[in-house]
């Protein structure tokens, strides 16, 4: 700021500038601020006429106009943890690989590639979902796992294909390119001292990465599972095309569900009545608010590992 | 030169300005996604025949159509479910229904090793959607299709997660034929239902039918025709299992005229209609037009365009997967077009005159 006062009589341009970054930055938190009052107005029917009780509903009758959000936000919350369970492990060991272990000639190849996945449309992963993922559970992988869990309530129930299971692994397929390019990311960060202190000390390779190099980068990789999360939530196609679209909790992965993203695309174009309308946009705000909250949460997480962790953030 | 070029300029001028003048119109509508496909095809025969009239016509969705109409930002709208008294009262009740061509909805299913034609009875169906039939060889069903036998497996309902006109003309079908979907459920572009996966567009559930052994979900005629999927017979009000064909759909409209008179509101149902060869799931779709108009250009070109569509236009509609409407509905539509006025005066001749 002093800096900036000293140069202040110099140039006409500098002001003209300063002013045009000021409009920049200031124009991103006024287009959130617009985003939650336009979904607030045109949500204000529904947030009235149910009030708290929107949340823990589970009827949603466009016939008698009553709506309940508890099924899709259940929904949500369960694809998204599911698909986490599943990828993180995988896009860890994927990012571990390519920086510590792969030979060199292979590293790059393959971490394109994984990086591809994120090129590929939602639509597409919806339409290999119905057409490859869904036969393979449904002949293969779910006979499986009733055999072995099926006494637990997680996989009761008969499998007709479209399914909480079927979507978490979809998103899992979804998020893994987002979360492993940035593990990676964090990984390469990590100073080679600390691999080469730890090897020094007599550690094998696989101790050196555990005790020398995950600490290090521990806040970046939590960054990274954030993104993926952050992803997963408001993934809207490819679930709504595997999921069964049911207004319903179940405990059962093979049961369908709803997420909300999926009902807002798919209900959006035929609400007639302003009460739906109005059901649809409260959903939206919900689903924005989860995302502020997630988002909000891993920047305190982030924060607070990496003061406890040196450098370990410089990545992000 | 250069003046011989500038008086060539100005001729092209003047000639521009006579043709905007002599009726350059440009209309624009949105609404329905079903009818899509013959929308188009009859915005660009006619603007073949017709250059000085532009029409865009938006497949947004039936609910979006009624919204966009309502608010004045669209020249005409479309839906394949009527708009109900209260919205026509938001409208200011300047509102005309005109049917423009039929369609229907039909019951696929996947039955492996099942190769006759499913035959279903209205209460088979309702129960199956009710979730009351779960079984395929259930009795209810195998009396009926006694040729082959069925599968004891799980029935597997798949219907649309996105509201749809193709929902509403289900479930008004089903509200009709069954007592306890008409209490528990009702009809509506979308419904709680009470069993069954959720699937995005008629092409959603048609994936969904074909990847899952025993499902049995509904789609729009036309869609069924193109992907060749098979379609259930189901048991008419004069108790003939009809297939669903373009000629069984005319059958129906022409059956549901029976109870109609010159002034029936065009919002009339069709599911359930009388007539033995009439197939019992078909219904209109929509265009909505305003009865009073405030562009006596912009009326009278609307008008124009959609009694060529619903008198040539006709003859494209088996081709694209639709059934034509009844001829003898004609009079009665053309009395309706006639109504529309700008300020108390008609902008178009009925050419039927008075029937």
């Amino acid at each position: 700021m002093a800096r900036y006062r000293r140069t202040r009589s110099v140039a006409l341009g500098d002001r003209v500038f300063h002013a045009a970054l000021w409009i920049c930055a200031a124009s991103i938190p006024l287009l959130l601020l617009a985003i939650v009052l336009e979904l607030a107005v045109t949500a204000w029917p529904a947030i009235t006429r149910f009030g708290w009780g929107f949340l823990v509903s589970t009827a949603w009758d466009p016939v008698t106009d009553t709506y309940g959000a508890l099924p899709m936000i259940v929904g949500t919350a369960v694809s998204s943890l599911l698909a986490l369970l599943i990828a993180v492990p995988l896009a860890l060991g994927v990012a571990i690989f390519l920086t510590e272990f792969a030979p060199l000639w292979m590293r790059e190849p393959i971490a394109r590639l994984v990086e591809l996945l994120a090129a590929i449309p939602s639509v597409v992963y919806g339409l290999w979902g119905i057409f490859v993922l869904i036969p393979l559970l449904r002949e293969y992988a779910v006979p499986l796992l009733q055999r072995a869990f099926g006494w637990t309530p997680l996989f009761a129930g008969t499998f007709y294909g479209n399914s909480m299971l079927a979507a978490g692994i979809i998103l899992a397929i979804m998020i893994l390119p987002y979360i492993s390019a940035v593990a990676r990311e964090v990984l390469l960060a990590v100073p080679n001292d600390q691999r080469e202190a730890a090897l020094a000390m007599g550690a094998t390779r696989w101790e050196a990465v555990w005790t020398a190099v995950l600490p290090y980068g521990k806040a970046g990789l939590m960054g990274a599972v954030v993104l993926g999360l952050g992803r997963a939530l408001g993934e809207t196609m490819a679930v709504t095309m595997v999921i069964g679209n049911r207004h319903e909790i179940g405990l059962s992965l093979l049961q369908p569900g709803y997420t909300m993203a999926a009902a807002i695309a798919n209900e959006f174009a035929e609400a007639v009545t302003e009460l739906h309308l109005a059901a649809l946009f409260e959903i939206g705000l919900i689903l924005f608010a989860i995302t502020v909250a997630v988002n909000a949460a891993a920047r305190l997480l982030v924060w607070r590992v990496a003061r406890a962790s040196a450098a370990g953030s410089r990545a992000l | 030169m250069n003046r011989r070029f500038a008086y060539l300029a100005a001729l092209a001028v003047a000639a521009g300005g006579c043709a905007s003048g002599e009726g350059r119109v440009t209309l624009t509508g949105a609404g329905a996604t079903f009818p899509n496909l013959i929308y188009q095809q009859w915005i660009l025969d006619y603007n073949a025949a017709n250059p000085g009239v532009q029409i865009n016509y938006q497949s947004i969705g039936s609910g979006g159509g009624i919204r966009q109409f309502s608010d004045g930002t669209v020249d005409f709208g479309a839906t394949d479910a009527p708009m109900t008294d209260s919205a026509i009262a938001a409208a200011g009740g300047n509102v005309i229904h005109l049917p423009t061509v039929l369609g229907a909805v039909v019951a696929t299913y996947n039955l492996p090793g099942f190769q006759d034609t499913l035959r279903l009875t209205p209460e088979a169906l309702s129960d199956i959607f009710l979730g009351n039939i779960t079984r395929w060889n259930d009795p209810r069903i195998a009396a009926h299709n006694r040729g082959a036998p069925l599968p004891s497996t799980p029935i597997v309902v798949v219907h649309r997660s996105d509201g749809s006109g193709t929902t509403y003309v289900w479930t008004d079908y089903l509200s009709k034929v069954s007592e306890e979907w008409a209490r528990r459920v009702g009809r509506g572009t979308s419904v709680a239902w009470p069993v069954g996966l959720g699937a995005k567009g008629n092409e959603g559930v048609m994936a969904t039918v074909t990847q899952t052994p025993g499902a049995v979900g509904y789609v729009e005629l036309g869609y069924a025709l193109a992907n060749r999927a098979p379609a259930a017979a189901i048991r008419n009000r004069a108790g003939v299992f009809v297939s669903p064909t373009i000629e069984a759909i005319t059958a129906a409209a022409r059956g549901a005229m029976e109870t109609m008179g010159p002034g029936t509101d065009f919002r009339v149902s069709l599911t359930d209609p009388p007539g033995a060869d009439a197939y019992p799931v078909a219904s209109f779709t929509w265009v909505l037009v305003r009865r009073e108009q405030s562009d006596s250009l912009k009326a009278r070109a609307l008008v124009e365009f959609l009694w060529w569509a619903l008198t040539e236009g006709q003859k494209e509609a088996a081709r694209l997967g639709y059934a034509p409407l009844p001829e003898s509905l004609l009079p009665w539509i053309a009395e309706r077009l006639a109504a529309v006025n700008v300020g108390g005066r008609p902008v178009w001749e009925n050419p039927i005159g008075r029937p």
